[in-house]
């Protein structure tokens, strides 16, 4: 009950967010100089031309009747129509969402993966050279940005040792059966490891590259909550019980070590999100991002209004589950 | 026949190579209750601690033995030590409020011992588990192994572990002040209840304190340590009818006797200190030589 009553009340709070979101994306992409409708038309074409099409689009009423309109159209689930693409705005960002949305969790998983086995690794070898040679690891992994860590792989396993497709999302030449946009979730549903390795040729660079610094964040912040976790009481008590340095670390201390890492992973799994912007753009991945990228180069005016909101949805919903997450695996805040 | 017997155990630190334990040698027989004592700082705890092979990684033990039923751990592989201790000893800990993990239920903390390291099938171990609670006189024991710490009393936590130690008939436990962090009232109960345990169970039970009003109580022996040399090592009628060390002598004057609460303190005299760390002192000088000569 009490949970039901938070979550609402943090839906509550969410509308009042995204509404604010919308208003602050509007009025900036009006203001910022850079007209769609210069950038549609010929050099040559006339003062009267431009002025026609600008009212075609709405683009000659005041800023708050132009929201308006458009919170209005949003409301009822009509998000307006791309002025590049001539097609509704809804259906290009959710056509593109599962590409990015397969790029991040594959990062995520990546990232929790390294993170996680790093973390226990150097738990394990505390004291030792590879507990060294994991938190250098570990610096330099954290010192680099995702892109150059996207142009570094690019350059090694796409260009030095070629292994790994670094353009694209799937090779076009092959028979694709897909009715959905989830390319990698079907292809594991209709048990295509064909499809499956194909796809993960092409992911597995950009995810890579989003997944290296999360994963050093997530491998520092574990390492170090473990470490403070097997000095504590219960842990040496289950060491007088006859359990070994593997059940300690991963029974006793990781359960409770977990808690603030789970919190920081969702703040930062937001922050991968935004990062795919850029990597589906080096990668030529077919994503939101890459999207998004193209509808600021055309003043695309409704189509990035619909991709800001779509993030500031997502980036709310990542943040809801990780609090959810925390509640479940916290037995204080379960049983009050 | 001891189950627990120390012998010439000696542990200093790694980095400086402080000496914390010098030559202890004490032992526990089945049943018998030792006290050991000493002030803070004295090595009592590390003594329980290589008993149990649990020393923090900053110390090392670097001479002596520890007899567990004849077998000397020290010379065991590690692995094969802890499988040993861990079916045959038990440590009741000092605060139980960090001693139970707070992810855990309290039923699988204690059970969990019972299938993994003695090999027990589940159904078993849990109706063990809830018959250690009950003999803690804990109420509604099936509702305690479900459970997690935070919805308990360091009361019923201490409990809790007490039941954990004694759960699959121990042969030695070490306590390790187990009533200092509780209530003065809980106290009492607590410490009533870990006397009535052992009594049932016939353990061996090394009983870490500094309360000598405690010692009087639950122990038979008694071991005095000071700066990580045994003093003096003695029956608890004999020790307070006349200690025989005049370090133990001053122990017992500076201790408020829970007979006599409104009794002076006094400070342990300055000429006795004196005299117990000239025969420290004397000690070191004669390893140092063994290990020259
Ligand atoms: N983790 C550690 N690292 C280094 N030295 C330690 C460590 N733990 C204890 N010591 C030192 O070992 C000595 C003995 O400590 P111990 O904990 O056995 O004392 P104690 O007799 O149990 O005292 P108290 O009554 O305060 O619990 C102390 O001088 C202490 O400084
Ligand atoms: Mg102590």
């Amino acid at each position: 009950m009490r949970l039901l009553r938070a979550i609402l009340l943090r839906l509550a709070t969410s509308a009042v967010t995204l509404a604010g979101v919308a208003v602050i994306v509007f009025v900036v992409i009006r203001v910022v100089p850079g007209d769609p409708v210069s950038m549609m038309l010929p050099p040559g074409a006339t003062d009267d031309d431009i002025a026609r099409l600008r009212a075609f689009y709405g683009l000659d009423r005041s800023i708050p009747a132009q929201f308006l309109i458009w919170a209005g159209g949003v409301l009822q689930g009509d998000f307006g129509t791309s002025i590049t693409n001539r097609q509704p705005v809804l259906d290009l960002v959710l056509g593109r969402l599962p590409a990015t949305l397969e790029l991040s969790v594959l990062a995520l998983g990546l990232a929790v993966l390294m993170g996680g086995v790093a973390a226990l690794t150097g738990t394990r070898l505390r004291g030792t050279r590879t507990e060294a040679a994991i938190d250098v690891a570990n610096g330099m992994a954290l010192s680099v940005p995702d892109f150059l860590w996207g142009l570094v792989l690019v350059l090694l396993f796409g260009v030095i040792f070629p292994v790994f497709n670094i353009s694209g999302r799937v090779t076009p030449s092959l028979d694709l059966p897909f009715t959905t946009n989830f390319y990698l979730l079907e292809s594991i549903l209709r048990l295509r490891p064909d499809l499956v390795a194909d796809l993960l040729s092409h992911m597995i660079l950009p995810a890579l590259a989003l997944a290296i610094p999360l994963a050093a964040i997530i491998g520092q912040l574990l390492k170090q909550s473990l470490k403070e976790t097997m000095h504590l009481d219960y842990v040496t008590l289950a060491r007088t019980r006859g359990y070994g340095e593997n059940h300690v670390i991963l029974r006793e201390a990781l359960p409770n070590a977990i808690l603030p890492t789970l919190t920081l992973v969702g703040v930062q799994f937001t922050f991968l999100i935004g990062g795919t912007v850029i990597i589906e753009r080096l990668f030529s991945y077919e994503g939101l991002g890459n999207l998004a990228i193209d509808a600021v180069i055309n003043r695309d005016l409704p189509l990035i209004q619909g991709i800001v909101i779509l993030f500031a949805v997502i980036f709310t919903a990542v943040n809801l589950i990780v609090d959810l997450a925390c509640v479940a695996l916290n037995p204080r805040l379960r049983h009050g | 026949m001891s189950f627990l017997v120390v012998r010439g155990l000696s542990a200093r630190l790694k980095g400086d190579g402080a000496r914390l334990l010098r030559g202890v040698g004490l032992s526990v027989a089945p049943g018998e209750v030792r006290g050991l004592v000493g002030e803070s700082g004295a090595g009592k705890s590390m003594i329980g601690k290589a008993v149990l092979g649990i020393l923090p990684q900053a110390v090392e033990v670097t001479g002596g033995e520890i007899l567990l039923d004849g077998t000397d751990l020290l010379t065991l592989p590690p692995g094969e030590r802890r499988r040993r201790v861990g079916a045959a000893c038990a440590l009741i800990p000092q605060d139980p409020l960090t001693a139970l993990n707070p992810a855990r239920r309290i039923g699988p903390q204690i059970t969990g011992r019972l299938v993994d390291i003695l090999g027990w099938d589940r159904a078993r171990a849990r109706t063990r588990a809830e018959e250690a609670l009950a003999e803690t006189h804990l109420p509604d024991p099936e509702r305690i192994m479900r459970a997690y710490p935070h919805q308990l009393s360091g009361g019923q936590r201490q409990r809790c572990l007490i039941a954990s130690a004694f759960v699959a008939g121990p042969r030695l436990i070490v306590a390790d002040e187990p009533t200092t962090a509780l209530d003065v009232t809980v106290q009492k109960q607590i410490l009533r209840l870990i006397a009535e345990m052992q009594a049932r169970h016939g353990t061996a039970l090394l009983f870490v304190t500094h309360d000598l009003g405690v010692v009087s109580k639950v122990c038979q022996s008694l071991t005095v340590l000071y700066a990580g040399m045994v003093v003096e090592d003695t029956g608890v009628r004999s020790f307070f009818r006349a200690p025989a060390h005049p370090y133990s002598a001053a122990l017992l004057a500076a201790t408020p006797r829970y007979t006599d609460p409104g009794g002076s303190l006094t400070p342990v005299p300055e000429a006795v200190l004196a005299a117990v760390r000239a025969e420290v002192a004397a000690r070191d000088a004669a390893a140092e030589g063994a290990r020259h000569g």
